[in-house]
C-alpha cells in the first residue's frame, strides 16, 4: 500500500518532478488536516497504543495466556464486586488477577492482552486481501470495459447475492475440516501446519479475504472508468505505453486515495467478522485468546460473573470506536466528498 | 417495467443455480459424510444410511435430484401423503390436479423432521426478530437524522450522532452482553434469554398474541440487533437532508411564502429519504444475517443455532435450504428497493 504510494515520487517520466513536489503537498497537507481533528488524534493514539500492546503482549501481560490455575477459577479482585453488585453472593475474592479469572483459572487480564493481538492482525491484513484483490480484479474489469467487464463484474454480482456471513460460516467449516489433512508433504498438509501455528488466523484472513473484495472491486472499477478517458491517459496510450503500466503507474495512484479511505472505514466490521467467527466457535483454535471467543465463554457466566463478558466487550468496542474516529478523520482529511456516503 | 422485473427475476433463478451450486461444491469438497463422526457405525448401517438418504449415487445426480426436489413444482392427480420425503413448503390444487413446490429434503440430525419444519417453527422467530429490528431502525433512524439535521450544529446534533457512532462502532456480541448484565443481571427487569412466541404462528409468521409477555423477550435482543442499523439509518438521513435544504427547489418553496413545515415535510423531506431507500436493500441483508449472531447471544429459538450446528453435523439439506433461502430473501429485497427507487424518483427508468 505504502510501497505504491512512495513510488510517485521516483516517477521517471517528464515533468515527474513537479508532480512528486505537489503530491506531497497534499499528503502533508491531509496529514495537517487530520492532526486538527480532535476526535480522529484521539482514535490514533488508541490504535497505536492498542498496536504496541499487541506487539509488546509478551512484557505487558502478566502470565501466559494459557496457563491455568483449576482452584482459582472465577476468582475476582476486591474492587470488582462494587463495580458489579450482583456478584456478591458468588464472589470468591482473589487480588492475584487485576480482572478475575475464568471459568478454567486462567488469568483474564493477560488474555485479553494477547486478544489485541488477533484483531489488530485482522485490522492489519484484512484490508490488505481486500485491497489487493478487489483493486486488481476491479481494475482489470474497468480498464479492459466491454465484455470482460460484463462477465467479470456479473461475477460480482452472484457473490453479492451470497448471505455474506452464512457463506463465510460454511467457508470456515470447509477450511477447518478439508485442509487438516493428515498426509504430510502436500499442500493442504503445510496450510493446516501454518494455520494452527498461527492459531487458526490464516483460516480467517482467507474467510475474510474471499468475501471482502468485492465491494473494492466495485469501487475500483468505477473509479477507473472515470480516470480512463481522460487525456493523460490517451497521451500515455499515444507514446505506446503498455496496458500494464497505464493501469499500475499511471491509474492507480490516482484512484488509490479514496480506496485507501474506504478500506479504512471497514476495518472496524472486519474486527467484528473476526470477533463474531471466534464468538461461534469457527475463528481462532482455543486456547489462543480472542475477545470474541471470550465473549462467548463470559456470556455463559453473565448471571454470576459479568465481568468475564464485560471486559472483553468493553475491550473489542473500544477498538472499533477508535478505528472509527481515525477513519471518519482520515476520509474527512483526504476525501471529503465521501462524506455522504457514510 | 414489466421487462425489467421479469429480467430479474430470470437473473434470481440464475444467481440462485449458482449459489446452490457453490455450496453444494463446497459441502461436499470436504472429505467424510454427515454419518461417520463420534462413534464408528457399523459399515452396513452406513451404508444403508447413505442409501436412505441417496448419498451413495454420483454427486451430479444428487445435485440434479436436490435441484428437481426444491425448484421445480412437481404435479399429482392424487391426493399427496405427507410424509418426511415428500414434504413441500408450497401445495396448492388446481381442480383435480395437486401442485407441490419447495421439497428442502430431510434433515440427518432428526429421522422425523425435514428441513421445512425447521422453515415452518424456526424461521417466523428469526423473521419477527428481523423484522422488528428492521422496525425499530426506520422508526427511530429517520426521525434522529431529521432532528440532528434541522437542529445542526446544536445539542440535539451533537446527541443524535454521537448515539449514531456508538450503532455504527458496538456490535451485536459487545451490545448482547452488556444489555443482558445491565437489564438483565443487575436490573432484573427483563429475561435474559428466551423467546415469547411458539409455533403455530398466524399467517405462519407472526405470533399469536402480542403484549407484555411478548415484548418483555423481544425487547433486548431487538434493540441490540436494530441500533447499528438505526445508527445507518440516522447518518445517511442527516447528510442527505442537509444537502436537499440547500437545493434550488428548496429556496423557491420558501421564496413563495410556503411554511417551513410543509417546505420540510413536502419538498425536503421526500426527497431526501430517497437515498435511504437504496439503503435499506444492503441493511435488510445485514439484519438478516445479524439474526444469527443475536439469537446466538439472547438463546433465541431461530435457524441461527440450526444453522451454525447443521454446519458441524454436516447436515447437507439444511446446509443447503438454509442458503438459498437467505439468497432468495436477499436478491428480492434488492429488487423491491429498485422497484421502490424508480417509484420514488421518476427520473429513474429501468427499461
Amino acid at each position: 500500500m505504502t510501497a505504491e504510494i512512495k513510488s510517485i515520487p521516483t516517477g521517471t517520466h517528464a515533468g515527474g518532478a513537479i508532480l512528486t513536489h505537489k503530491r506531497e503537498n497534499l499528503w502533508q497537507d491531509a496529514f495537517r488536516r487530520l492532526l486538527r481533528n480532535r476526535a480522529a488524534v484521539v482514535g490514533g493514539v488508541i490504535v497505536i497504543i492498542l498496536a504496541l500492546t499487541a506487539i509488546l503482549a509478551d512484557l505487558i501481560a502478566l502470565m501466559p495466556y494459557d496457563e491455568q490455575t483449576l482452584v482459582d477459577q472465577n476468582k475476582v479482585p476486591a474492587y470488582m464486586v462494587k463495580l458489579f453488585p450482583s456478584m456478591k453472593p458468588y464472589a470468591k475474592i482473589s487480588d492475584k488477577y487485576p480482572m478475575g479469572a475464568d471459568y478454567v483459572g486462567r488469568d483474564l487480564y493477560s488474555r485479553m492482552v494477547y486478544g489485541s493481538r488477533i484483531s489488530m492482525s485482522i485490522a492489519l491484513i484484512g484490508p490488505l486481501i481486500s485491497l489487493f484483490i478487489g483493486v486488481i480484479y476491479g481494475s482489470i474489469s474497468g480498464y479492459f470495459g466491454g465484455r470482460v467487464d460484463n462477465i467479470m463484474m456479473r461475477i460480482v454480482d452472484v457473490l453479492y447475492a451470497f448471505p455474506g456471513l452464512l457463506f463465510i460460516i460454511l467457508l470456515m467449516s470447509f477450511f477447518r475440516s478439508s485442509l487438516s489433512d493428515p498426509t504430510p508433504g502436500t499442500l493442504s498438509y503445510m496450510l493446516g501446519q501454518l494455520d494452527a501455528k498461527l492459531g487458526g488466523m490464516l483460516f480467517i484472513m482467507i474467510g475474510i479475504g474471499l468475501t471482502a473484495w468485492e465491494t473494492m472491486a466495485r469501487m475500483t472499477r468505477g473509479q477507473v472508468l472515470s480516470v480512463r478517458e481522460k487525456e493523460y491517459i490517451e497521451a500515455a496510450h499515444m507514446l505506446g505505453v503498455s496496458d500494464l503500466r497505464i493501469m499500475f503507474r499511471h491509474i492507480l495512484p490516482n484512484i488509490i486515495g479514496p480506496l485507501i479511505v474506504v478500506e479504512t472505514l471497514a476495518i472496524p466490521g472486519y474486527i467484528a467478522l473476526e470477533a463474531f467467527l471466534s464468538f461461534i466457535g469457527l475463528g481462532i483454535n482455543p486456547p489462543m485468546p480472542s475477545w470474541g471467543a471470550m465473549i462467548a465463554d463470559g456470556s455463559r457466566v453473565i448471571r454470576t460473573y459479568p465481568n468475564q463478558a464485560i471486559f472483553p466487550a468493553l475491550a473489542l468496542a473500544i477498538t472499533m470506536f477508535a478505528f472509527n474516529f481515525l477513519g471518519d478523520g482520515l476520509r474527512d482529511a483526504l476525501e471529503p466528498r465521501l462524506r455522504g456516503n457514510q | 417495467m414489466g421487462h425489467y422485473i421479469a429480467r430479474r427475476l430470470i437473473y434470481l433463478a440464475a444467481v440462485l443455480l449458482v449459489v446452490s451450486a457453490i455450496t453444494f461444491i463446497l459441502m461436499h469438497a470436504v472429505p467424510g459424510g454427515p454419518f461417520d463422526q463420534e462413534k464408528r457405525v457399523p459399515p452396513e448401517i452406513l451404508a444403508n444410511l447413505n442409501r436412505r438418504y441417496h448419498l451413495d449415487e454420483p454427486l451430479p445426480v444428487q445435485y440434479a435430484r436436490y435441484l428437481y426436489d426444491v425448484m421445480l413444482p412437481h404435479f399429482t392427480t392424487n391426493p399427496p401423503k405427507n410424509t418426511v420425503d415428500n414434504d413441500f413448503l408450497i401445495n396448492f390444487r388446481i381442480s383435480k390436479l395437486w401442485v407441490q413446490w419447495m421439497n428442502f429434503g430431510p434433515t440427518y440430525s432428526s429421522r422425523s423432521r425435514t428441513v421445512n419444519d425447521i422453515f415452518r417453527q424456526q424461521l417466523p422467530v428469526s423473521m419477527q426478530l428481523g423484522i422488528l429490528a428492521l422496525f425499530l431502525a426506520i422508526a427511530t433512524g429517520i426521525p434522529l437524522g431529521i432532528m440532528a439535521a434541522l437542529k445542526q450544529n446544536t445539542i440535539f446534533d451533537y446527541l443524535g450522532m454521537s448515539l449514531a457512532i456508538f450503532g455504527v462502532c458496538v456490535p451485536v456480541i459487545v451490545l448482547g452482553p452488556l444489555l443482558v448484565w445491565i437489564f438483565a443481571v443487575e436490573m432484573k427487569v427483563l429475561p435474559a434469554s428466551g423467546w415469547g412466541s411458539t409455533p403455530p404462528f398466524l399467517f405462519g409468521v407472526f405470533p399469536q398474541t402480542l403484549g407484555w409477555d411478548y415484548f418483555k423477550f423481544a425487547i433486548l435482543p431487538v434493540v441490540a440487533l436494530g441500533l447499528g442499523s438505526s445508527a445507518i439509518i440516522a447518518r445517511l438521513t442527516r447528510a442527505t437532508l442537509l444537502q436537499v435544504v440547500r437545493e434550488d427547489y428548496i429556496r423557491t418553496a420558501r421564496a413563495k411564502g410556503l411554511q417551513e413545515r410543509l417546505v420540510i415535510t413536502r419538498h425536503a423531506l421526500k426527497n431526501s429519504l430517497i437515498p435511504v431507500i437504496t439503503i435499506l436493500g444492503p441493511l435488510f441483508a445485514a439484519l438478516v444475517t445479524g439474526t444469527f449472531v443475536t439469537e446466538l447471544i439472547f438463546g433465541i429459538p431461530g435457524m441461527g443455532r440450526y444453522f451454525v450446528t447443521s454446519i458441524t453435523n454436516r447436515d447437507y439439506p439444511v446446509i443447503m435450504g438454509t442458503i438459498l433461502l437467505y439468497s432468495v430473501f436477499l436478491v428480492i429485497a434488492n429488487l423491491v428497493v429498485d422497484i421502490l427507487y424508480a417509484y420514488l424518483d421518476p427520473r429513474i427508468r429501468y427499461d
